[in-house]
């Protein structure tokens, strides 16, 4: 056993130095991996309402620099910005609109105050012969969506609430005069919803007189679907110029369209897999 | 009394900074005032100039983001001013996250809680905040989103204290008990990246505290009140400016010295040519 009598060689500065190395990114590989969890976890809020002139989340998430301008020019504190407690990404600014719904000042102050153009003014501007007009009807801050089971217009009871807030009358909001087969001599006056003019301002559901609002704000990208460039109201002339930047070939290929179509009809039935 | 405000006359120049920095931005919330509105991230002084914070826009240009001219001056503004002037000045004159730490430092101190032989119950090492600045800058890029924005105490407790804080006064109050409990000017002095930022581009600032080590009696009293104890490691040995970047400018070593042997001063640009 003599390998015992000999003293322990010292450690050499270079082994030290390489252990501390490797020490320090392994303790910077727990720390970040925690962090950017907490992170990504903290930064997805799908249900946020952002305020006009935002570009999609993922591009408003890395521009918006959290300093509350548009907070702060907001004249009817309608914006806020999400404190801890609120489960949404830290310090960016939203709005609750069965609270407070933004109510489409036509100078829209809180756009032109960021400092980063994560708010940004061309987003909700109209061209004027060469001039830049600011026009909030362009805003898209989400979209209103009504439910028919708990809206008193549906059951035949008139509620014109909605239809008589919305700063945008007749375009976003609509009323279709139907025939209550209920009763059979009365009308139900259903309002409707025009997402192509809806700039999810939700004054609409800051109104809504039911318990819990039956019409609500969305964010436009979790609501409404995409039909694609094939697809053309042939009715409508300006739909149909669209076929002239539409290119001599085009699919487009889905879970279904793998197989022919004989093929999935006719193996065993199954329509959906 | 009138010795109390000599001795302590940069603290209290200190917490007016930081407090009326504080006032004057919840009442540009609060009430509209002007003279300056936004938060540390970002704020306009008199509604012109662009003041942003430097560390925060390198996270967001990490993330991937182009933004407006109007941040990238600010930014410009407030890097060249602490470059040149103020180093980390930023930590002890302007940041709220200092009143936090520094309560807890001095209660530490009053109640002896520090013991030169004692192994700590956490053991940090100041350069852990640098590893920090990297850490939230990688993160930065892989997530598309400023990472120490997300988990910063210091725009958590100024942006809560002029936008409503929700349950950021936990985040406050862990840093409280950190420093505290855990590890002496531990958030300050260890851990904030910010702090760490300032550091490393105030190397070369034109004030810092100058010591005469004539005059010096090693009584020790700078070194008890350092929050970075380590930069004064020459005190009493050698004379010469305290030029390390982690020096926070607070001025604490100037008024507990009785001897003078510590002042503010201008660093000499012209050393060189002169010897």
């Amino acid at each position: 056993m003599h390998e015992r009598d000999e003293k322990p060689k010292p450690v050499s500065s270079r082994r030290k130095f390489l252990f501390q190395m490797v020490r320090s990114l392994g303790m910077a590989g727990i720390t970040g991996t925690a962090w950017g969890a907490y992170v990504e976890e903290n930064k997805a809020d799908p249900l946020i309402l952002r305020p006009p002139g935002a570009p999609p989340e993922e591009d408003f998430l890395k521009q918006c620099i959290k300093c509350g301008k548009c907070v702060e020019a907001c004249p009817y504190d309608t914006l806020r910005l999400a404190a801890p407690g609120d489960q949404k990404p830290l310090g960016t600014p939203y709005f609750v609109p069965r609270e407070t719904p933004c109510r489409m000042c036509t100078d829209i102050p809180c756009v032109p105050v960021c400092p980063t153009g994560a708010l940004d003014l061309d987003r909700v501007s109209k061209n004027r012969g060469n001039m830049e007009i600011p026009d909030i009807a362009r805003a898209r801050m989400g979209v209103a969506v009504l439910d028919e089971s708990s809206c008193l217009a549906y059951w035949g009871i008139q509620c014109d609430a909605c239809y008589r807030a919305c700063p945008l009358m007749d375009k976003a909001l609509t009323i279709d005069y139907l025939r209550n087969a209920r009763t059979g001599e009365h009308a139900l006056l259903i309002p409707k919803v025009h997402c192509e003019q809806c700039t999810g301002c939700g004054v609409c559901e800051h109104v809504c007189i039911t318990q819990k609002a039956s019409v609500r704000i969305f964010p436009r990208d979790r609501v409404m679907g995409k039909a694609d460039p094939r697809y053309i109201k042939g009715w409508d002339k300006r739909d149909e110029r669209r076929l002239l930047n539409i290119p001599d070939r085009f699919t487009i290929r889905t879970e279904r369209s793998r197989r022919k179509a004989q093929d999935y009809l006719n193996d065993e039935g199954i329509l959906y897999e | 009394m009138s010795r109390f405000f000599f001795t302590h006359r940069f603290l209290i120049l200190r917490r007016i900074s930081q407090i009326t920095l504080l006032v004057l931005l919840i009442g540009a919330n609060r009430w509209g005032w002007k003279i300056i509105t936004g938060n540390l991230t970002f704020s306009e002084l008199f509604e012109k100039i662009p003041l942003t914070d430097p560390f925060a826009l390198l996270q967001v240009f990490a993330a991937g983001a182009s933004v407006k001219q109007t941040v990238a001056v600010g930014a410009l503004i407030v890097a060249l001013f602490y470059v040149f002037l103020g180093g980390r000045s930023f930590c002890s004159w302007i940041c709220p996250v200092n009143l936090v730490t520094d309560a807890a430092g001095g209660i530490r101190r009053g109640l002896k809680m520090d013991f030169e032989d004692e192994d700590g119950f956490i053991r940090l090492s100041r350069n852990v905040r640098y590893w920090m600045i990297g850490i939230s800058l990688i993160l930065s890029m892989l997530l598309g989103v400023a990472a120490f924005e997300f988990i910063s105490p210091v725009s958590m407790m100024h942006r809560g204290l002029i936008f409503g804080i929700g349950f950021g006064w936990m985040a406050v109050g862990m840093i409280f008990l950190f420093d505290l409990l855990a590890v002496r000017n531990g958030w300050c002095g260890h851990l904030c990246p910010l702090g760490g930022f300032y550091s490393l581009i105030g190397r070369n600032r034109l004030i810092q505290v100058r010591h005469t080590a004539d005059l010096c009696s090693r009584c020790d009293r700078c070194i008890a009140v350092c929050p970075e104890k380590e930069i004064l490691s020459e005190v009493g040995k050698q004379s010469g400016t305290i030029s390390h970047g982690e020096c926070v400018l607070c001025g604490r070593c100037v008024e507990v010295c009785e001897e003078n042997a510590l002042r503010f001063g201008i660093r000499k640009i012209l050393k060189r040519r002169k010897t």
